[in-house]
């Protein structure tokens, strides 16, 4: 199991090399990577705080139980952080499993889990100004009053 | 009797800092630090609704008592992916 937050760029065939396994008939590779525009602005880039430590703890747990749900072989996750540009890869998943359906099954079910918990903050810089994002499927903000949401 | 609070992204960038050390005092939980916390930072306060908490990073409930030494995690809601 790879699971890593770094600033440094992410490899694709880093996270593969990761999961290859003899017994899996599949592997899927999922990327997450920067957008120009976000509900109708345009972005310049991001730029991406996180709680390293905790970060990885997070992930972790969330590789093990995504490993179980799926009968997967291997996983692996990596998040980026410090300033990234349009097009570079800010999130990379890759899962190995015996059969087709449980890897897209099991990536679609890590990213999702990801964005609920995983402490990791995205700052979008527009030409105008800048914000934090407040992801609208985090727990922080499920858990929010629904005036608040 | 001490807890190092961390502080992110938003929370961050509106104390102006990324760590605090504070004094405890006997019986506190998350709770009672966070409302010091506000009471000295009270552009905080509005930040309360949405905020999630770690104790030595793991997520907690806010009733959860804070033991010396512990570091507390203001997670404001998060973004990745």
């Amino acid at each position: 199991m790879l699971i890593r937050v770094t600033s440094e760029v992410l490899r694709t065939e880093d996270a593969v090399a990761a999961v290859e396994s003899p017994a899996a008939g599949a592997i899927n590779v999922f990327l997450g990577v920067v957008r120009n525009n976000n509900l109708g602005r345009t972005v310049r880039f991001l730029e991406y705080d996180a709680y390293p430590a905790m970060a990885e703890k997070v992930m972790r747990d969330i590789a093990i139980e995504a490993q179980a749900r799926f009968e997967l072989e291997d996983c692996a996750v990596l998040h980026r952080t410090g300033r990234l540009e349009i097009g570079e890869t800010s999130l990379l998943i890759a899962v190995s499993c015996g059969h087709r359906a449980a890897s897209f099954e099991g990536g679609h079910w890590l990213v999702n889990e990801i964005k609920k918990r995983v402490p990791v903050w995205k700052k979008e810089v527009w030409d105008d100004g800048e914000a934090w994002i407040e992801g609208p499927e985090s727990l922080g903000i499920q858990q929010a009053p629904a005036s608040m949401r | 009797m001490q807890v190092t609070v961390l502080l992110f992204a938003s929370v961050a960038e509106r104390v102006g800092a990324r760590k605090l050390e504070l004094q405890l005092e006997p019986g506190d939980s998350v709770a009672t630090v966070r409302d010091r916390l506000v009471e000295r930072f009270p552009q905080l306060r509005e930040c309360i609704p949405t905020l999630l908490y770690a104790l030595d990073e793991n997520y907690v409930k806010d009733s959860s008592p804070v033991s010396d030494g512990a570091t507390l995690a203001l997670i404001p809601p998060v973004s990745g992916g």
